[in-house]
C-alpha cells in the first residue's frame, strides 16, 4: 500500500474511544453501549452490503476463477481441461510475442514515467509560488492528462505521427524529411511514450498540493543563511516533496503498466508495425478476446498482478532509502 | 535525480515575471496545440487538413460535421446517447454504493473491520485484467453481452474501491460531534448518513461524480469488450470502429466526431475543475 493509505488503514481501523460520558458508568450505561455496539455491527455490514456482493461476485470469486483457468485450456467453446503449469511454461519459454510484449510494455513504462514525472515536478516547481493566473496555466497543463486516454486523442496521434501528419510538415519546413513514425517498427512505440508524457498533468496536480505544504518558514531560514535557489531546492523541497514522488511513482508505474487503448488505437487493434506496440494488455486481450484462449489470458493476467506486485513491493522496499517522512527524526 | 537538479537552474533563476508567463504561455500552447489542430481541422474541407499546419482555417465547411454524424450504422447521437445511459448510471451507482461503504468504514465499528478495510485498500491496486476473464465468461453466459449490464452492475456493487477511500478520507475530517449529537436526538445510522454525513460531503461526491463520468465516458477497454453489436455501440467504440470502416479516407469527419465525443469530457472538467483538482489533491495524500 502508499504510505497514505497505511496511515489511513490503521487509523480508519482503531476502535473509536467511548464516549467520555460512557466510562464508568453503571451497568445501565453499559448496557446501552453494548446494544449500541451491536446496532454498529449490524448496520456496519448492511452499509457494506452492496460492496461485500461486489468483492466477493465482481472481485474474488473471478479472481479465484481466473487462477483456476490459467491452469486450463478453456476456449468458451469447450470444456475447460486442466494443463497444470503450461500457460505459465509456454509464456516464458515459447512465446516468442509474449516476451515481446514484456519488452515493449517494460520500455514504455521505464522511459515515460519517469519522464513524465520530471516534467510534472518541474512545471510544478514553475506554477508555484503565488503565480498569478494560476488556475488558468493548470487547466491548461492538467486538460491533457483527462482526455489523453480517450479514442478521440489515439486518433489523433496516429494523425499526427502519420506520413503526412502534421509533424513531417513540421520537419519538413527544416529540411527534414520525414518517416511514417507510427507506421515504422523503429519509432511507432516512442509516439506512445510521448503520448503518455504529454499527460503529466494528474502528478503535476499532486505535486503542486504538495508544494503548498511545505512550510515557508523553512525556506526562509535557509535565505537567511545564504542557500541559494539551488541549494534550497536540493535541501528542503526535494527531501520534503519524496513522499509525493514515491507516491506518484507508484501510481503511475501501477497506471502505466496496464495502458490499452492508445496502442490499441494506433496500431489498428494489432500491436504492429511488427509487434512494435503490442503492450501486455493488448496481447492479452487479443489471447482472450480474439483467439479465445482464455485459459493462456487468465495466465497472463496473473503474471500481470504479480509483476505490478513485485514493482511496488521494489519500490516500497527502495523508498526506504530515499523518501523522508517528517516525523522521523 | 540527476536531471532533476540540473533542471532547477531554468526554473529558479529569478525571471522577471513577464518572461514566466511567456514561456508558461508559450509551453501551454505547444501542449495544446495538437488539440486545437484537431478543433480546426473538423472545420476545414478535407483536403486543407494536412496541407495547413497553422490554426486559423482559410476556408470554414461544416461538412465534416454532417458527414461524420450519418457515417455509420447509426447517427453519432446515438452512440453519444448509448454512452450517456451507461456514464449516468454509473456515476449513480458509484455514488450510491461507495458512500454507503465508506460511511460504514468511517463512522461505525463492526467485527472484522480492519480485515475488511484491508481488503476494500487491496483492491485498488488490483487489476482489472486479473478478473476480466471469468467476469467475460460469467456475464456471457447470463446473456449480458451487448448490454449495458457488465458496465454499469458493477458500479452499484462499489467495485471502484478508489471512491470508497476518497470518501473515507473526506468522512474523516468531519467532526464526530454531529454524529453523537445526531444520535443523542435519536437519528439512526441511516439518517445520521442520509441527513447529517451526505449533506456535508457535497465535496467528495462532486469529485466521485466527475471522475466516475469522465473515466467511463473514456473507458474503451470494457466496452470495447462488452459491446460489440452495432445497436449497442458507445461513442468510444463507436468512432474506433469509424476508423476502421473508413480508413486513411476521411479524417475531417473522424477528426468532427471525435471533437463531439470529447465536449462532455472538456464541459465536466470546465464545470467540476475546484473539486477535480481538489480531489486530486486529497486523494494524493494525507
Amino acid at each position: 500500500m502508499t504510505p497514505s493509505s497505511t496511515a489511513v488503514g490503521s487509523a480508519a481501523g482503531t476502535t473509536e474511544p467511548a464516549p467520555a460520558s460512557a466510562a464508568g458508568a453503571g451497568p445501565r450505561r453499559r448496557r446501552r453501549k453494548s446494544s449500541r455496539a451491536r446496532s454498529q455491527a449490524w448496520a456496519g455490514y448492511l452499509f457494506l452490503a452492496p460492496w461485500f456482493v461486489g468483492l466477493f461476485a465482481v472481485t474474488l470469486g473471478p479472481m479465484i476463477a481466473s487462477l483456476y483457468l490459467s491452469f486450463t485450456d478453456y476456449s468458451l467453446l469447450t470444456e475447460a481441461g486442466w494443463v497444470g503449469l503450461d500457460n505459465y511454461e509456454e509464456m516464458f519459454t515459447a512465446d516468442d510475442r509474449f516476451m515481446n510484449s514484456l519488452k515493449v510494455t517494460t520500455i514504455y513504462v521505464a522511459v515515460s514515467v519517469p519522464l513524465q514525472l520530471v516534467f510534472a515536478l518541474g512545471l510544478a516547481m514553475a506554477l508555484d509560488k503565488g503565480l498569478r493566473g494560476l488556475p488558468f496555466y493548470r487547466s491548461v497543463f492538467y486538460l491533457p492528462s483527462l482526455l489523453g486516454g480517450s479514442v478521440a486523442i489515439s486518433i489523433l496521434w496516429k494523425k499526427i505521427f502519420g506520413v503526412d501528419g502534421i509533424v513531417n510538415t513540421f520537419l519538413g519546413w527544416f529540411g527534414i524529411e520525414g518517416q511514417g513514425w507510427v507506421t515504422s517498427p523503429d519509432t511507432a512505440l516512442w509516439t506512445l511514450i510521448l503520448l503518455h508524457v504529454w499527460t503529466f498533468g494528474a502528478p503535476m496536480v499532486i505535486f503542486l498540493a504538495g508544494l503548498r505544504q511545505i512550510p515557508q518558514s523553512l525556506y526562509e531560514a535557509a535565505r537567511v543563511d545564504g542557500a541559494g535557489k539551488l541549494r534550497q531546492f536540493r535541501s528542503i523541497t526535494l527531501p520534503l516533496l519524496t513522499p509525493i514522488i514515491f507516491f506518484n511513482a507508484v501510481l503511475e508505474l501501477i497506471k502505466t503498466f496496464q495502458s490499452f487503448t492508445q496502442a490499441f488505437v494506433v496500431s489498428g487493434g494489432t500491436g504492429g508495425p511488427v509487434d512494435s506496440t503490442l503492450f501486455y494488455t493488448l496481447y492479452l486481450y487479443l489471447k482472450g478476446f480474439k483467439n479465445y484462449e482464455m485459459g493462456y489470458a487468465a495466465a497472463m493476467a496473473w503474471v500481470l498482478l504479480l509483476i505490478i506486485a513485485a514493482l511496488t513491493a521494489v519500490n516500497f522496499l527502495m523508498s526506504r532509502f530515499w523518501v523522508f517522512y517528517g516525523d522521523e527524526k | 535525480m540527476a536531471t532533476k537538479s540540473k533542471r532547477v537552474p531554468i526554473l529558479f533563476r529569478p525571471a522577471p515575471r513577464l518572461v514566466r508567463h511567456v514561456l508558461l504561455i508559450a509551453f501551454g500552447l505547444f501542449m495544446l496545440y495538437p488539440l486545437l489542430w484537431m478543433v480546426s481541422s473538423s472545420i476545414k474541407p478535407e483536403e486543407l487538413i494536412f496541407r495547413e499546419p497553422g490554426l486559423v482555417p482559410s476556408e470554414v465547411t461544416g461538412e465534416n460535421y454532417a458527414g461524420g454524424w450519418d457515417a455509420l450504422k447509426h447517427s453519432f447521437g446515438y452512440y453519444l446517447w448509448n454512452s450517456a445511459v451507461i456514464t449516468a448510471l454509473a456515476v449513480v451507482g458509484n455514488l450510491f454504493a461507495c458512500s454507503l461503504a465508506a460511511y460504514a468504514f468511517a463512522r461505525l465499528d463492526f467485527p472484522l473491520k480492519k480485515l475488511w478495510f484491508a481488503l476494500m485498500l487491496g483492491t485498488i491496486m488490483l487489476p482489472h485484467h486479473v478478473t476480466v476473464v471469468p467476469q467475460y465468461i460469467a456475464f456471457s453466459e447470463i446473456g449480458w453481452i451487448n448490454t449495458i449490464w457488465p458496465i454499469v452492475v458493477p458500479k452499484f456493487l462499489a467495485t471502484d474501491a478508489f471512491f470508497i477511500f476518497l470518501m473515507v478520507q473526506f468522512i474523516r475530517t468531519l467532526p464526530r460531534e454531529l454524529d453523537e449529537a445526531a444520535a443523542i436526538d435519536g437519528a439512526g445510522h441511516w439518517r445520521t448518513f442520509t441527513r447529517v454525513v451526505m449533506p456535508l460531503c457535497v465535496p467528495a461526491l462532486a469529485t466521485t461524480a466527475i471522475f466516475t463520468f469522465i473515466w467511463t465516458w473514456n473507458d474503451f477497454f470494457t466496452q470495447n469488450l462488452y459491446l460489440t453489436d452495432s445497436d449497442s455501440l458507445t461513442a468510444p467504440v463507436a468512432l474506433r470502429q469509424f476508423m476502421d470502416a473508413s480508413g486513411d479516407s476521411s479524417w475531417g469527419p473522424m477528426f468532427a466526431m471525435s471533437i463531439i465525443s470529447l465536449g462532455p469530457i472538456f464541459g465536466f472538467f470546465l464545470a467540476g475543475q475546484k473539486y477535480l483538482v481538489r480531489g486530486m489533491a486529497t486523494t494524493g495524500f494525507k
